[in-house]
């Protein structure tokens, strides 16, 4: 009975493929001309600010809505003319929660199953395994009014996972999640790669398509403004930086100076709390610094290098920072560090 | 690269839509969700149950005597008028409901789902014949139990029961039209009011025509509620198919003709 199944994960090299997609909401053009290629089996992060265009470009590409202009194809299939086949190829979780409020988890999933073409008894038995996976197995019989919003994103992405779909789209799939449940979803998405799946998300969290994406575009006014890996998005900004934190604070005059000797470069020195930052060197050079600060007799609490983040990349690139409503950063300019694990930085 | 992909996937469904057995079985299923709803929110159906008996009981202790002379004899003209009367009123919800739905999260899951565009639709329109089934026994069953003997027979009850199921399902056509048109639910509801109110009260359901002005009984005659009033008199009281009936069919089918492919063009265009 599995009539409507996906029965061949398209070979196709590119998951999706947009070119010049144009959608309009009266004079406001939500997205205007946007450009992006997935290639099957990874994760794409489309990352942007509010209102950038995300959803828009997300729901043109899932067939929820109707170009303006450009064509986007999945698998090879064209999004618009060729949108039921595109349908049996995808899944959809929305940033609202795209599930229904009145039915029981276990309702909700047994009524997608029969939709998708599961016989009763299949669609009972995967409604019950995909509880069971998603930590819901207790809460199966309640109405979704009652659900928190970590619980109904679980069961929307679960829905969206009753036929594992070959290209799986994500809105937003983490926004307002705790940082444990975000966490068991960025591991179901992982998996669910590994599997052989294609994800595309979107996100305002830089944190996450950093984790997460193999590659990212990031949007801003409708159009992709910068796409790549989070480490070449990061090295177009700039240099990483050598961060060095001696152990006892006299030393830091001289620790500076055998820094700027070994690796010929200009350092700042933060007193304070003990720290040269300098542009990062090549490893080889890296090594005889370490030689000749033990040579001085020079102890060192901490040493990294660190790369610019997404955000340094997300400011430099749109002239904003990724969240409106965000703060003004540190004082330091960048290269410096203004709190202890910049890389993991989550921006809320 | 993106030419010559087109038939790296053959599925079930060559022409990419779905088929007919894949619509119908959506479609039921649909239905199925439908009824789920009203299992977790019966308050949904106050409307087909309470409203019948209520409307039945009122109606009859308080026009009865004014009207026929008493109540017993009041029976056989009001209870045909508050059947079609409150199965018309019924298919409102329809529209409402449709409405609401389509402007929740879970449609956008129902649109990406590979399923037929119609199912939606036609599910819901599935479910509420259900509604009006249960609205049309539980208001001649009121009617049995204050006296009514329909002279017609049981039989004849349920021809008449059927034909106004039938006719409100038509009716329903209009309502989801507005559903799939309008912005809000709530206008949805406001604008069917405003056509069926007249509609249900100014037709022969409660009074005779007779005691009518002169103009107003030409808009009574004329009025779709009466003839389909009429029809299920004939059918319920006297056993007979009478030439309202034919009336009545006639309007259902060209209400379907007219509104069903509106509404599913502009669903269409929408979902």
């Amino acid at each position: 009975m599995r009539r409507s199944f996906p029965l061949h994960v398209p070979n196709a090299e590119l998951a999706v493929e947009a070119r010049g997609l144009v959608k309009a909401f009266g004079d406001r053009r939500a997205v205007d001309g946007a450009d992006l290629t997935v290639r099957t089996g990874t994760i794409f992060g489309v990352l942007g600010p509010n209102g950038a265009g995300k959803t828009t470009t997300l729901k043109m590409l899932a067939t929820l809505l109707r170009p303006d202009g450009g064509e986007a194809r999945i698998f090879g299939y064209d999004a618009v003319r060729d949108a039921h086949r595109v349908r049996r190829l995808i899944g959809v979780t929305g940033q609202y929660a795209s599930v229904d409020e009145t039915l029981t988890a276990r309702e909700n999933l047994i009524v997608f199953s029969r939709l998708l073409g599961l016989g009763r008894g299949e669609a009972r038995r995967r409604t019950s395994e995909l509880l069971e996976r998603f930590g819901l197995a207790d809460a199966a019989d309640r109405q979704l009014k009652t659900f928190s919003g970590g619980m109904r994103r679980r069961l929307d992405l679960a829905a969206s996972l009753i036929v594992t779909p070959p290209l799986l789209f994500l809105d937003e799939p983490t926004t307002g999640l705790d940082p444990r449940t975000r966490a068991q979803l960025w591991e179901m998405i992982r998996e669910l790669v590994r599997s052989g799946s294609t994800v595309l998300l979107t996100t305002q969290y830089l944190e996450e398509a950093d984790q997460l994406a193999d590659r990212i575009a990031v949007i801003d006014r409708g159009r992709v403004v910068a796409e790549g890996t989070a480490d070449e998005l990061k090295a177009s900004v700039g240099a990483s930086s050598l961060e060095l934190a001696v152990r006892h604070a006299k030393d830091l005059a001289e620790a500076r100076r055998v820094v700027e000797e070994t690796l010929r470069v200009r350092t700042a020195a933060m007193p304070e709390s003990g720290r040269i930052t300098a542009p990062a060197a090549d490893a080889d050079r890296l090594a005889d610094l370490l030689i000749a600060l033990r040579e001085r007799g020079i102890g060192l609490a901490e040493i990294s290098v660190r790369k610019p983040t997404l955000d340094e990349v997300f400011l430099a690139i749109t002239g904003r920072t990724a969240v409106g409503n965000r703060e003004e950063r540190g004082t330091g300019s960048p290269g410096f560090a203004q709190d202890h694990d910049p890389e993991r930085e989550v921006v809320v | 690269m993106m030419n010559g992909s087109a038939n790296r996937m053959d599925g079930p469904y060559p022409g990419g839509a779905a088929g007919f057995g894949q619509a119908v079985r959506n479609s039921l299923t649909m239905a199925y969700r439908a009824l789920l709803k009203v299992k977790h929110t019966p308050e949904l159906w106050f409307d087909v149950t309470l409203q019948p008996i209520l409307f039945t009981l009122m109606f009859a202790y308080l026009f009865g005597g004014a009207i026929a002379g008493d109540v017993r004899g009041y029976l056989p003209i009001i209870i045909p008028g508050i059947l079609v009367q409150t199965v018309i009123t019924t298919s409102i919800v329809t529209g409402v409901q449709l409405r609401e739905d389509m402007e929740k999260g879970v449609f956008d899951r129902f649109r990406s789902l590979p399923i037929a565009r119609i199912a939606p639709l036609a599910g819901a329109l599935m479910a509420d014949s259900i509604r009006y089934a249960i609205a049309s026994v539980l208001t001649f069953t009121v009617g049995y139990l204050i006296g009514y003997r329909p002279a017609g027979g049981l039989g004849y009850v349920a021809v008449a029961a059927a034909l106004v199921i039938v006719c409100a399902w038509s009716v329903s056509w209009i309502f989801a039209f507005f559903g799939v048109s309008a912005r809000t639910a709530s206008g949805v509801q406001g604008v069917s009011m405003l056509v069926l109110l007249p509609l249900t009260i100014l037709s022969n359901a409660f009074v005779p025509v007779e005691t009518l002005p002169k103009w107003l009984q030409w808009f009574v005659k004329l009025n779709p509620v009466s003839h389909l009033v009429s029809a299920v008199r004939d059918l319920a009281n006297a056993g007979t198919f009478s030439r309202e009936l034919a009336i009545s069919l006639a309007g259902a089918a060209a209400i379907v003709a007219v509104f069903a492919p509106l509404t599913v063009r502009v669903y269409m265009r929408r979902a």
